[in-house]
């Protein structure tokens, strides 16, 4: 059986239905994943561990108190701080690091406690690859070198969950966990050919995620299918008293519309009613003819299925990018100021007091990007140039924000690129920060809002590389996102082709 | 920006950087500010900015738990990463002469 080409949810009736036990499925892909070291997808894989766990979760089922999600192993950004594997966030400064307790997500999906009864007891299969502190959008900034492209190695898998898309796509995890601060869920999720959601932001709690920029940061995650996508983030999202930005109401079953129509008003149509808007600033030079062309098809897709489209206009789409390259470093240097080689992280050897020990300890333990954007936020928030730079940067937040409800007043979902282009060759941005910052256009101006929004397979190049459109959706319309989409899968196959290898 | 903000900038954020990396980040740093300078020409007079933005749709009032005890002592497994540590102490270099 090739079960690395199921879903989470074929697995989850497998799994009831004894056809293999999570032993069985857990050591499969660890097999798997000892085969594919060379696409680097994890930082750290601890067999005997996820086998303890896989154990543990068919023990919980043989005692009937197992849930959809018992037993089927996931992958982990390693962003999350996790108890047992070690967590770098794909830095060397962390490299080493154990952490003492799980972050919130990791609890949340792991296996069931005295002290969390409900987690959803999935088996931790190890730590994915990603861009330093998550500042990036190819992989290529990772520490430990770029998760490569299961569709062709020699191109980037996104960032900055390259490694969890990789480990998606390459058949070495069924589902796996990411984080967005910019894209960099759906960035990925599009390079790789996967469908994954980042929500609106408070539905997730940031407890043991390690900290980018507290304010667009949100988890999500990154799988197969939209009803993949569902089931996890009905798991992951909750109300958590130790994020103070965790939202109250946070909490449902976000796969409850997916077999339901849109409305009532055309049996045979399950999007009828719809109102799908094409922002027409996405629409405009610097998208690439592959990635439009695969859009116009995907657009006619769902109106085929009975969702009426028009145009709509995000005019302030171009400054997302000088309002994010504010905001998010302003944020990251705060936050980064924690690692001093105090309490926890690298420390340099040689030192003649405490600043250059300090100075040096964060020199040599963080990359170039990283040290670049704490420079950039260390200026912007410095004495007389904090109005000029970091308020102005908020206050077109707001229109950003404002702009976006003005769209929704004439259509429900947003429809658009992820990316300008396919998943580009190693190397070849890598040179220029500033050229990488442009490739997030599409994706950044939904975190500075807070909105949810989706990326979804829908075609692929002349040279067989994936295209993914994004849907966005209005505050807390996650569940109706999903529905979208998983309508969308049910009427096409592009969420179900894999790269050679991987189908071999 | 020239050489000597960027040395500003480094101290400030309490990095060191060797004269050839500072020569190397400032035609970036130049570059990324050139980008950011483009918000200046949006007329934000009468916008409030925003910090959170759920704020946007809605008001937040800051979340209050009870104060009771939830983590318990373990102090050997937070300090185990520690880089250099003695007695349940983390050590740093002489501060006070």
């Amino acid at each position: 059986m090739r079960w690395h080409q199921k879903t989470v949810a074929q697995l989850s009736k497998a799994l009831i239905n004894k056809e293999i036990s999570s032993l069985e499925l857990s050591t499969y892909y660890l097999e798997r994943m000892a085969d594919s070291r060379d696409l680097n997808a994890y930082l750290d894989i601890l067999p005997e561990l996820s086998l303890a766990q896989a154990k543990e979760a068919d023990s919980l089922r043989a005692q009937g108190k197992a849930g959809p999600l018992t037993g089927i192993p996931i992958a982990h950004k390693d962003v999350f701080v996790s108890k047992g594997w070690a967590t770098t966030a794909g830095s060397k400064i962390l490299e080493g690091y154990i952490s003492p307790f799980d972050a919130a997500v990791v609890e949340a999906l792991g296996m069931p406690t005295e002290r969390h009864p409900q987690a959803a007891g999935m088996v931790c299969l190890g730590k994915t690859n990603m861009d330093e502190f998550a500042m990036g959008s190819s992989n290529e900034n990772s520490a430990y070198g770029p998760a490569l492209n299961p569709w062709n190695t020699k191109r980037v898998s996104g960032g900055s969950s390259g490694g969890s898309a990789v480990a998606v796509a390459a058949g070495l995890a069924p589902v796996a966990t990411g984080t967005d601060t910019g894209g960099s869920i759906r960035q990925p999720a599009a390079f790789c050919g996967l469908t994954g959601i980042k929500p609106t932001y408070g539905r997730i709690s940031r407890y043991g995620m390690i900290a980018y920029a507290s304010s667009l940061d949100q988890a999500g995650p990154i799988g197969k299918t939209a009803e993949d996508c569902a089931l996890l983030l009905s798991a992951m999202s909750f109300h958590d008293p130790r994020d103070s930005t965790s939202l109250a109401d946070s909490g449902e079953d976000y796969a409850r519309y997916l077999y339901s129509s849109w409305s009532d008003k055309d049996q045979n149509k399950p999007l009828a009613g719809l109102r799908v808007g094409l922002p027409k600033e996405f629409y405009a030079d610097g998208l690439s003819s592959e990635v439009a062309h695969a859009l116009s098809v995907a657009k006619e897709a769902l109106h085929g299925l009975g969702a009426s489209v028009c145009e709509v206009s995000l005019p302030k789409t171009q400054l997302s990018i000088p309002v994010y390259y504010v905001l998010a470093p302003a944020e990251a240097s705060s936050n980064l100021s924690r690692y001093d080689g105090v309490r926890y992280g690298h420390r340099a050897k040689e030192y003649s007091d405490l600043v250059q020990m300090y100075q040096r300890s964060r020199s040599e333990g963080f990359g170039d990007e990283v040290k670049r954007r704490i420079l950039v936020g260390s200026y912007v928030l410095s004495h007389g140039y904090y109005d000029a730079y970091y308020l102005q940067a908020q206050k077109i937040r707001r229109i950003i924000a404002a702009d976006f409800q003005a769209a929704f007043n004439q259509c429900d979902v947003i429809l658009g690129p992820v990316a300008p282009d396919v998943a580009w060759n190693l190397g070849e941005k890598s040179k220029d920060p500033l050229q990488m910052y442009l490739e997030d256009i599409y994706t950044l101006s939904t975190n500075l809002a807070g909105l949810p929004a989706m990326s979804v397979p829908c075609g692929f190049s002349k040279e067989g590389m994936p295209i993914g459109m994004q849907l966005i959706g209005n505050y807390f319309s996650e569940s109706k996102l999903l529905q979208i989409a998983h309508q969308y899968q049910l009427a096409s196959d592009w969420h179900l082709r894999y790269p050679a290898e991987v189908s071999a | 920006m020239d050489i000597n903000e960027v040395h500003r900038v480094a101290k400030l954020s309490r990095l060191e950087l060797s004269p050839a990396e500072a020569e190397a980040v400032l035609p970036q740093l130049t570059a990324i500010f050139a980008l950011v300078g483009q918000m200046q020409a949006v007329d934000t007079g009468s916008v409030d900015p925003l910090p959170h933005p759920i704020l946007f749709i809605r008001d937040l009032a800051q979340p209050l738990r009870p104060d009771a005890v939830t983590e318990h002592e373990a102090r050997e497994s937070n300090m185990a990463n520690a880089p250099a540590q003695d007695r349940g102490y983390f050590l740093v270099p002489r501060v006070i002469e």
